[in-house]
């Protein structure tokens, strides 16, 4: 049994989401959402039991069917992507309970999309073989369009198509630059596409190098780099914030990708094509930073904040992932976590904002106040001081890591000032955002009806997430210990290797 | 050979980014069809282009390479899905925003010559 573990953080979520398409669960709504918590739950857990597994014992190959690597597609957990996959279903768990009180029936199947998305993150942060990750890719794009329409009106529909087209697209340039290092290396399977690579000769450099920077393409725009960031904004602004909270771990599977793609294949073993991407991504990362600290600025309401605080997380994680170092990639873990659990839980408490401040919602403009102000405010400031870095939480940690790590190489001369500059932008935006939102009251005095105020559902998910925050700075020695653990991992493409296409099951 | 199969990926790709560019949803959807199309001619191309070789059946030693062939069935089928998708979609933006432009309104001038 114990070997099949690695498979199951894929299969349970499908198994979920067909059961959750049923009679019994199709049809009673509180048996839906039991079912739908229960199996979150499960799959949270066994997340869990694998990233204790991995950590005690050591990596795991699970090779699909016993063809073994690199005839076979196996699924690779190290302790990377176990990290990855229990953050997927953590994230998972706590949109499901948010959902449950409401949301899931203003359209239909949200819960199966849900555990389809689930299935599909889980499937490309585990897979070892780069078509595998294109098909679970597609997975998880096509139950993000359904979610992206869920209760759609005008603007979604607009967004959804702007999306969908976008993503189309970018899966044709995926497959063009597959088939390209097909044809180069023969191989699918990343540990051998490694190997294989640092072989090459004459042409075949120039097409391999094609073909790695068209994956960079495709990345750059599941992950938003800039210039292909365009159409992220827009899309979590107009989805649901609960379905957006969700969509936070998408953009770091393409920043997933780039880490295994541009580490294990085009890392310094790579021979005449190390480190191609670095320069790429190295500019382009801190141009990413610099549009979404403005657009931060710029934002007019709370969601589409938060969709800019996406997309200045992302071009830090991608200048981390450009510095290709034991230390960067383990601050990068670190970090990665922190923001992905922080800005979800900005957009479920961008909901609950909106919804108690009636017609203004979540617009940075005077209004009603909200019902709750101290639980509201609390958990604003809280995930505020989280995003922003300041001490005592764990952005404040994953800022100082990240500040050290780039601290020794010439790279600081224009990391520190950007990011610097960035996080302050942050800061006084985020400010200002707390200011109009809790302070700036319009209509003083009005009685809130019962029915506006959270939903303990809603406020455990969202307690649930800020509460990482804090407890990723109390247990941040270990935690720590694990991102440097996972990275030298990662680091060490000969062992890498050598447990792929050696070890088996 | 080789030069006609590769004009004839070239050609359609032109054509699909061409499409692509438009501003209606119709041609949209037409360029992604013809660029899908590319694209698996392409992945077929991967494993090079040869006649009369054996499947990989048996034992003989020259045999075509089968991987290529079962990416572009998985890519087909994939592809037709999100194809299929998108048209829904498309109408559903049709109904929805009242016209078929990508970006969801017309401009005001071009809107009589578009009629």
């Amino acid at each position: 049994m114990i070997q099949h573990l690695a498979s199951l953080p894929i299969l349970i979520p499908m198994l979920a989401a067909i059961l959750l398409l049923l009679p019994p669960c199709g049809k009673s709504i509180p048996i839906r959402r039991v079912v739908s918590i229960v199996m979150s739950i499960i799959t949270a857990c066994i997340s869990a039991v694998l990233l204790v597994h991995v950590y005690n014992s050591g990596p795991m190959v699970y090779a699909i069917g016993d063809w073994q690597a690199p005839y076979g597609i196996v699924l690779v957990a190290d302790l990377l992507s176990v990290l990855m996959v229990a953050l997927t279903s953590f994230l998972a768990l706590a949109v499901v309970l948010y959902s449950s009180v409401g949301d899931d029936e203003k359209g239909s199947f949200f819960h199966p999309l849900v555990h389809f998305l689930v299935l599909g993150v889980n499937g490309a942060f585990l897979t070892g073989d780069l078509f595998n990750l294109f098909v679970f890719f597609e997975v998880l794009l096509i139950a993000s369009y359904s979610l992206l329409m869920h209760a759609g009106d005008k603007h979604k529909t607009r967004a959804a198509l702007q999306y969908v087209v976008l993503n189309l697209i970018g899966s044709s340039v995926f497959l063009i630059a597959l088939g390209i290092l097909y044809g180069v290396l023969g191989t699918l399977n990343i540990a051998d596409m490694a190997l294989k690579v640092s072989q090459l000769q004459g042409d075949d450099v120039y097409l391999a190098k094609i073909g790695g920077l068209l994956l960079l393409v495709v990345f750059a725009l599941k992950g938003a780099l800039l210039p292909l960031h365009l159409w992220l904004p827009n899309t979590y602004a107009s989805a649901m914030p609960v379905v957006a909270a969700l969509f936070a771990i998408m953009t770091k599977v393409g920043v997933y990708a780039m880490l295994r793609v541009y580490t294990v294949i085009f890392g310094e073993q790579a021979g005449l094509l190390n480190h191609m991407a670095q320069p790429w991504l190295w500019g382009l990362a801190i141009a990413t930073i610099v549009i979404g600290a403005i657009g931060v600025l710029a934002a007019q309401d709370l969601r589409k904040l938060t969709a800019n605080l996406v997309v200045v997380s992302v071009g830090t994680l991608v200048a981390l992932v450009a510095i290709q170092h034991v230390s960067a990639t383990a601050a990068l873990l670190y970090y990665l976590v922190h923001s992905t659990i922080i800005c979800a839980a900005l957009f479920l408490l961008a909901d609950l904002i909106a919804h108690q401040r009636g017609k203004v919602a979540d617009r940075l403009a005077p209004g009603r106040g909200v019902a709750q102000p101290i639980l509201l405010g609390g958990c604003f400031i809280v995930a505020a001081l989280a995003v922003v870095g300041m001490p005592p939480l764990s952005g404040f940690v994953g800022k100082i890591w990240i500040l050290k790590v780039t601290f020794d190489s010439e790279r600081a001369l224009l990391f520190w000032p950007v990011y610097l500059i960035a996080s302050f932008a942050l800061l006084v935006a985020l400010s200002r955002a707390g200011t109009s939102l809790f302070w700036e009251r319009k209509h003083q005095g009005r009685d809130h009806p019962e029915e506006e105020h959270a939903k303990p559902m809603q406020v455990i998910a969202v307690i649930g997430l800020l509460a990482c925050s804090p407890l990723m700075v109390i247990f941040a020695g270990p935690i720590s210990d694990y991102m440097i653990a996972a990275a030298t991992q990662l680091h060490d493409i000969p062992a890498g290797i050598n447990m792929v296409l050696k070890g088996g099951l | 050979m080789e030069l006609l199969y590769a004009s004839c990926v070239g050609v359609l790709v032109t054509c699909g980014i061409y499409l692509l560019l438009r501003a209606r949803t119709f041609p949209v959807v037409l360029g992604l069809t013809m660029i899908s199309y590319a694209v698996n001619l392409f992945l077929f191309s991967a494993g090079r282009l040869t006649i009369n070789k054996a499947v990989v059946l048996g034992t003989g030693a020259d045999y075509a390479d089968p991987l290529p062939q079962a990416l572009v069935l998985t890519a087909i089928v994939i592809g037709f899905a999100m194809t299929a998708f998108v048209v829904i979609l498309a109408i559903r933006g049709r109904a929805d925003l009242g016209n078929d432009h990508v970006d969801g309104h017309l401009v005001k001038s071009n809107n009589k010559e578009h009629r």
